[in-house]
């Protein structure tokens, strides 16, 4: 049991990691990874949303979906589910942190519009998980967003300030390394 | 600055990159000699091949980037790049492989990041990835050591050289065998004492020819430790943390065992990762402290994807992996420097 569930977790975090494996919400991934410090913001809101937002449609699907032969229903109903969880959590920082709100500014609605969380709330329905796998599944793909994105940040501090050939400045180096560090990723395969 | 006004006397700083470099490839010789006594020659056609392709790509990068060429090739390091991926590659690999390799090293991890000191992966490492993922039959493509066949198994200087370029005929292929830890992943049937008692591979603490290839790697890096080429920090810990790993999850020689700790260290790329990879001072931490953390994290990285994971050795991915974490471990280990707060303190307060 207990072992099953890290399983679950080690899987989604490192050897079918959202981002560098699966290829999902690379959106944020490129978008706030040139700053450390917003990163680690955005990386925890995501964090917040993505377990929250799991468990949530879970919970819609089986007892509400479900229960009224809706099923087809799902991706509208989860986009719906995630657009209310992030308004939520834009409030929370909005009233509990005024600073990282302004550091998050335009990237917290971003989060809507990140693949990942809609993936994970699909990904739940196909594997059939059931309520505690959802939200660990959930967090674990949120942790594995988390590493990454933050790993990323840091290290396009660093090639910032490298001496990086005019043509390939910024976005284009930038996907390179995200290339680079999903071929280290596939060093994972198998492990689970 | 205030470093003009000086006065005498100067004390010379003896070290410039091109020495560095110029070292390197010499402690890489104990290792040479050992993989072309026990593979035959491949070994060093890898070199060979990768040492011009290396020198010509970087030609080519500092031409179009229009840097002085004479200079920077005077450096080395694009030759230390060469030797790395050569002595990493299966002996005697096919020249269009090695190509793929030092181009992708050169051109795409090393210029297209500013060259020479600005790239944040290892980029022998990173070409060997690339190569492992595409290419996994010419990879995987072990020739047999000497002692498990007969010597007139081995490549000789032209054979090896006829068989890198894809001329020859069958009998030039040389005699491909499993190496010790493919052998010890694909098992699930033997205690590993039967194992190593069955399998002609297995020598007296890790394989045949493996235990003294590695032997020559950590003889070359205990002479650029003695030379201060790098600090102590990183390689001590990445086999501590193998040894470590690796008695804490030996179960006794079950079937699924991932091998015990000399094992473990004398195998595969183990002593060359640590001397020769891991302390790369570009896509490595920066502090001794921040070593230490590397080092011992790519020591657990590699035990992990040797036990559990798909690919039999994970020196190279283990080392991909934390050139990426590198930065970040910069970030949280900077060293106070004298008369100043810690830095980052600030930003936690």
């Amino acid at each position: 049991m207990l072992a099953d569930y890290t399983i679950l977790l080690l899987g989604a975090i490192l050897v079918n990691n959202f981002v560098l494996v699966q290829f999902l919400g690379l959106c944020p991934f490129m978008g706030v990874s040139s700053k450390l410090e917003t990163a680690i913001g955005m990386s925890s809101a995501t964090t917040f949303v993505l377990t929250l937002a799991s468990i949530c449609s879970w919970m819609t699907y089986e007892w509400l979906l479900q229960p009224l032969g809706l099923e087809y229903l799902r991706t509208i109903t989860f986009i719906l589910v995630i657009a209310v969880v992030v308004q939520f959590t834009e409030m929370v920082v909005r009233k509990t942190s005024p600073l990282l709100y302004k550091v998050l500014g335009v990237f917290l609605p971003l989060i809507t519009t990140n693949c990942a969380v809609l993936g994970v709330a699909l990904l739940n329905i196909n594997k059939e998980h059931n309520f505690v796998e959802s939200a660990l599944y959930g967090f674990g793909a949120a942790a594995g967003f988390s590493m990454v994105l933050v790993l990323f940040a840091a290290m396009r501090e660093r090639i910032a300030v490298a001496d990086v050939p005019v043509p390939f400045k910024g976005a284009a180096v930038g996907m390179v390394t995200a290339g680079l560090m999903s071929l280290a990723f596939m060093g994972f395969a198998g492990l689970v | 600055m205030a470093f003009l006004k000086v006065s005498s006397p100067h004390a010379h700083g003896p070290m410039s990159t091109g020495r560095v470099m110029r070292l390197v490839l010499m402690a890489t010789i104990p290792g040479l000699v050992a993989l072309t006594w026990f593979f035959g020659f491949g070994t060093l056609t890898n070199v060979l091949w990768a040492s011009l392709s290396a020198l010509a790509f970087e030609a080519l990068a500092l031409k179009l980037r229009k840097r002085p060429i004479a200079f920077y090739l005077n450096d080395c390091s694009a030759l230390v790049t060469a030797f790395l991926l050569g002595i990493a590659l299966p002996p005697g690999s096919p020249l269009w492989l090695i190509l793929v390799g030092t181009g992708f090293a050169i051109l795409l991890c090393k210029h297209m990041y500013g060259g020479m000191g600005y790239n944040p992966f290892n980029p022998a490492m990173a070409a060997y990835v690339l190569l492992l993922i595409s290419f996994p039959v010419e990879m995987t493509n072990w020739l047999a050591p000497r002692g498990a066949v007969p010597a007139s198994e081995l490549l000789g200087p032209i054979d090896a050289l006829l068989r890198s370029l894809g001329i020859g005929s069958a009998p030039i292929d040389g005699v491909s065998m499993a190496t010790p830890l493919d052998i010890l992943k694909q098992n699930d049937a033997l205690l590993v004492d039967d194992l190593w008692a069955q399998t002609p591979q297995f020598g007296t603490v890790a394989g045949i020819g493996w235990e003294w290839v590695n032997l020559a790697f950590l003889l070359g890096g205990l002479y650029l430790l003695y030379r201060r080429v790098f600090t102590w920090h990183a390689p001590l810990s990445m086999l501590l943390a193998i040894a470590i790993m690796a008695l804490l999850f030996n179960d006794g020689g079950s079937s699924a065992s991932g091998g015990g700790a000399l094992f473990n260290l004398f195998s595969g790329a183990t002593m060359f990762g640590a001397f020769f990879i891991i302390t790369d001072p570009v896509s490595s931490a920066v502090s001794n402290r921040g070593r230490v953390i590397y080092g011992a994290l790519i020591g657990v990285l590699v035990y992990i994807i040797r036990a559990w994971g798909n690919y039999p050795d994970a020196v190279a991915f283990a080392v991909l992996l934390m050139n990426f974490a590198a930065p970040f471990i910069d970030h949280y280990t900077q060293p106070r420097t004298y008369g100043h707060k810690k830095p980052n303190a600030q930003e936690k307060a």
